[in-house]
């Protein structure tokens, strides 16, 4: 195993920013390994970053997220783009195994050497991405694309992690998702800063589009600071209908922000919040959990024994990591 | 029990053949024993197939195949050579006639699973001969 030394970390870096693929998908499946060596070249990475759009695309499973990912590479591809994807799709808790069905869809794009596909299981992180998810896009983020795509697996109500890794988050819903009541609720139906009803020519189109609608009116009386309408698109992925009209949505979004620099501003600060916390949670999980340090083990069976408790116990663990 | 942590196999179609029934059933024998399958479906070419494990860095590629053109599994083990990928091995399963069978074996693939190979068969050839099988048992 190549120890992540100061060497390694330029050439690295060095090769990302040249484009180099296999550097990229080998370092990719370090960081899924989660190597211990790696922090030192994230950190650099890290700092080369910034510069390409990253886009969340989420939605319930079946709705067509793929395949909409496909078309919008076509458009973006057409308009001189060079596209990344993260594509995740979940583990199974039982075998731990995955089938990963994401790339299928995009299979147009394969020899295509402006586009990058990585498919990624879940590895059993609730929230609709995988753990390794927010290192591996400072990993593309290090390199050339213009935009950076990112599929969580299918979604249901509650599993919204992409707000804390996407620039802009595109929804995407198919018609019969349910009455006005279950636009009202609360989850997955806030995060989408782009609507998507895909399946456009479902005869129930017109109305989920018009329910969509209606949420979005009340929303921006009851928040009228907000300076974004959150657009609504029908497509149909399959023909690529409205597919243009999505990818200019999703500019729109980025001249939105570059206009009101302290909408953008107060999203990054959002992230590196999160992102931040998330690190830290990880620390402390292979901590605890990997039961692999003497010292630990003994406060731990002081716990056990009652003579100190878990307060306590946490409190020196985050101590000790300051 | 899941002998396949950590390991990324690709199952594929080649070529026009377009019968998928037998590379999805692999696929979920696999998932079911712990593999992460990229499962790509049918009309792959070889170079489509070169590039998805060099993007998903996969550590074997399993090739079902109903009615394939051979040559195109063989083409598809010289582009890896060619291309670095020399130790991802490319495994076979399917209606493969037994002189077919032994030519392909010498011509690089690594193994070819005829009908009626069990699934335990498969997941132990996987496990031992998939790349980075020495990282896994380190």
């Amino acid at each position: 195993m190549v120890e992540a030394g100061s060497d390694d970390i330029q050439a690295v870096t060095a090769a990302l920013a040249r484009g180099d693929i296999r550097a990229c998908a080998r370092i990719i499946s370090r960081v899924e390994r989660a190597e211990e060596d790696l922090v030192p070249l994230l950190r650099a990475l890290y700092k080369a970053g910034g510069r390409a759009q990253v886009v969340g695309v989420t939605g319930p499973p079946g709705a067509g997220k793929s395949s909409l990912v496909s078309q919008m590479i076509r458009v973006w591809r057409k308009r001189g783009k060079r596209v990344a994807v993260l594509a995740v799709d979940p583990s199974s808790p039982f075998s731990g195994g995955a089938v990963l069905g994401d790339r299928l869809r995009m299979a147009d794009h394969t020899c295509d050497d402006g586009v990058f596909i990585r498919s990624m299981a879940s590895r059993g992180q609730l929230g609709g991405l995988a753990k390794a998810a927010g290192d591996v896009l400072t990993v593309l983020d290090a390199m050339d694309w213009d935009v950076i795509v990112v599929e969580t697996v299918g979604v249901g109500q509650n599993e919204t992690a992409i707000i804390r890794h996407a620039d802009v988050v595109v929804l995407v819903q198919t018609p019969m998702g349910g009455d006005d009541v279950q636009a009202a609720k609360a989850g997955i139906n806030e995060i989408g800063d782009i609507y998507v009803v895909n399946k456009g020519d479902h005869p129930e189109a017109d109305r989920t589009v018009s329910q969509i609608r209606d949420m979005i009116t009340l929303d921006h009386h009851l928040h009228p600071e907000s300076t974004w309408i959150r657009p609504v698109v029908k497509t149909q992925s399959i023909l690529g209908q409205g597919v243009e009209d999505l990818a200019d949505a999703v500019q729109q979004w980025f001249d939105h922000v570059r206009n009101h620099p302290e909408t953008a501003a107060a999203r990054a600060r959002h992230r590196v919040r999160h992102r931040t916390a998330e690190i830290i949670r990880d620390t402390l999980d292979k901590r605890l959990l990997r039961d692999e340090e003497q010292i630990v083990d003994s406060m731990i069976d002081q716990v056990v024994s009652r003579h100190r408790d878990p307060y306590t116990l946490a409190d020196s663990l985050l101590a000790g990591m300051a | 029990m899941h002998k396949g942590k950590g390991i990324k196999v690709i199952i594929s179609m080649i070529g026009l053949d377009g019968h998928t029934t037998g590379g999805e059933i692999v696929a979920r024998v696999l998932r079911d024993a712990g593999f992460e399958v990229i499962y790509l479906g049918a009309t792959q070419t070889p170079e489509m197939i070169l590039k998805a494990a060099i993007q998903e860095d996969v550590d074997a590629i399993g090739i079902s195949s109903h009615a394939s053109n051979f040559h195109q599994i063989e083409y598809l083990v010289e582009l890896l050579k060619d291309n670095g990928m020399g130790d991802v091995p490319v495994i076979c399963g399917g209606n493969i006639p037994k002189h077919v069978a032994s030519r392909l074996k010498g011509n690089g693939i690594a193994e070819v699973f005829p009908p009626g190979s069990s699934s335990a068969q498969i997941i132990d050839y996987v496990t031992a001969n998939a790349r980075g099988a020495a990282r896994k048992s380190a």
